[in-house]
């Protein structure tokens, strides 16, 4: 069975600095893989660079039986087909929830307004949201706002989902409900790659951890084996302090 | 005090006059909202030629006077044997100037909108065009108001300067009135003066009530969380 996203040799420079470098990973149909590693290692830039926000300087990324680094593809057709949900929520301020999580479905799939009400509502229920449905993003909590912004990434019906650290600027408090959302998600197959700081929810869900310092992949593999019988020097150390700094609040 | 009741005989003349500064008032911001909102819209988004126009275009209109441009606009084409009406020619010339100094304020606003928005509207296979469309320009609009409310009280004013090329305004219509009388001078131009008071508050408070109906922080939780780090 064919990986539904393989990136190979993933290379980015920003200036004298070599964010990624040479990255290289698959992701089959329903899985859940998660990201980690410390701050500053290009984990975020991989993400945007799998779904041609940025422009990798190397390197093939393939969704499913499509190139889509391959010159001459067309970046809206595919993001379409890839939701993102951002660590700053990036929902649409001059819109309701409702308004949010339409837009997409109106305007880039092209279903009338009805039907694309018909479905966000159904997103945000989804989600836990739909009382919120004419609420603006002003009026939610942060968790709420992360929230809108899956539904609204759900309403695209993509075959993967990005998550950039979609919990890190939330208050402790609200952390539970998102990750409850993800779990869910992924406990209905969706494939998704997060890049995340919550050890709990890697390994509740992750069918493999990655763990990435200075621009490249140290060290991968399942949960079990990578938190609690890391090989390398390096995760050791991280998870150390990982441990550390987060032990109270886990 | 008698000298004002009889300028006050004169009020229904003055104020048909001052109907046309508000056409021309009219005229000259609908050209500067489409010509203004053009222009910044090419500055942020379009190719180098035409940032490049655009950017002359501002520094020209921003950098002549009012009255100069006045002139430049109803004298000009009649070198070329074109006969401008003073109406056209001031529509022109000042909704061409509250263009320039639109497009700054439309400007300032598009780049308010946080990246984000932009980001996030891509992330969904928005095309860019779209995503201006749909995301960036409600924002800026609203972001705007503010200081269109300034570029309103401005322009409001200028509407007298037509009376240099001889429009039949406010201002045409209160000389008339002092020439005749002289001593109804200051009485008749306080009474201008009023009416401009009382036309500029209207606009102002117009769009100060836009303002709020339209009231939605355009600044995200997350964004304004993330700037916090």
């Amino acid at each position: 069975m064919s990986a539904l996203l393989r990136v190979e040799n993933l290379r980015k420079c920003y200036g004298d600095e070599q964010v990624l470098q040479s990255v290289s990973f698959s992701l089959d149909r329903g899985e859940t893989k998660v990201v980690v590693g410390p701050s500053g290692t290009g984990k975020s830039t991989l993400l945007h660079c799998i779904n041609q926000l940025t422009l990798p300087d190397a390197g093939t990324v393939w969704l499913a039986d499509e190139e889509i680094t391959r010159h001459g593809t067309s970046l809206d057709r595919i993001r379409a087909r890839i939701g993102f949900v951002f660590q700053s929520f990036n929902l649409f301020a001059h819109l309701t929830a409702l308004g949010n999580v339409r837009l997409g479905p109106m305007w880039v799939k092209r279903i009338g307004k009805p039907e694309a009400t018909q479905l966000a509502l159904r997103e945000l229920a989804r989600v836990g949201l739909e009382s919120k449905a004419d609420s603006y993003p002003f009026e939610l909590s942060g968790g709420q706002q992360q929230r809108v912004s899956i539904a609204r990434a759900l309403a695209m019906n993509p075959e993967l989902i990005l998550f950039d650290e979609p919990t890190s600027a939330l208050d402790p408090e609200l952390i539970g409900d998102v990750l409850n959302v993800m779990l869910e998600l992924s406990s209905n197959r969706m494939t998704m790659l997060v890049v995340s700081h919550e050890m709990g929810f890697a390994r509740a869900v992750a069918d493999e951890i990655l763990f990435m310092a200075g621009g490249r992949i140290v060290e991968q593999g399942s949960p079990d084996l990578l938190l609690d019988a890391p090989q390398n020097p390096r995760t050791r150390s991280f998870l150390a302090r990982l441990s550390v700094l987060e032990g109270a609040h886990q | 005090m008698s000298k004002m009741i009889e300028t006050v005989a004169y009020l229904p003349l003055l104020l048909r006059a001052s109907l046309v500064n508000l056409e021309l008032l009219f005229a000259l911001l609908v050209l500067g909202f489409v010509a203004g909102t053009s222009v910044a819209l090419a500055q942020s988004y379009a190719s180098v030629p035409a940032r490049v126009a655009a950017r002359a275009f501002e520094w020209i209109f921003r950098g002549i006077p009012a009255l100069v441009l006045l002139f430049l606009f109803y004298f000009g084409p009649a070198q070329f044997g074109v006969r401008v009406s003073p109406f056209v020619a001031a529509s022109v010339a000042l909704g061409l100037r509250s263009a320039a100094y639109q497009s700054q304020i439309f400007r300032g606003a598009l780049e308010s909108v946080s990246h984000g928005q932009m980001i996030a509207a891509r992330s969904l296979g928005m095309s860019r065009n779209r995503a201006i469309y749909k995301v960036i320009l409600p924002q800026a609009f609203r972001l705007a108001i503010p200081g269109w409310s300034n570029e309103l009280s401005a322009v409001v004013k200028d509407t007298t300067l037509a009376y240099a090329v001889g429009l039949n305004d406010i201002m045409r219509t209160a000389r008339v009135i002092y020439d005749r009388h002289y001593e109804l001078a200051m009485p008749a131009l306080l009474m201008v003066a009023l009416l401009f008071f009382v036309i500029t508050e209207a606009g102002t408070a117009l769009l100060a009530a836009a303002e709020r109906r339209t009231r939605t922080p355009v600044v995200s939780i997350g964004e304004a969380m993330r700037t916090l780090r």
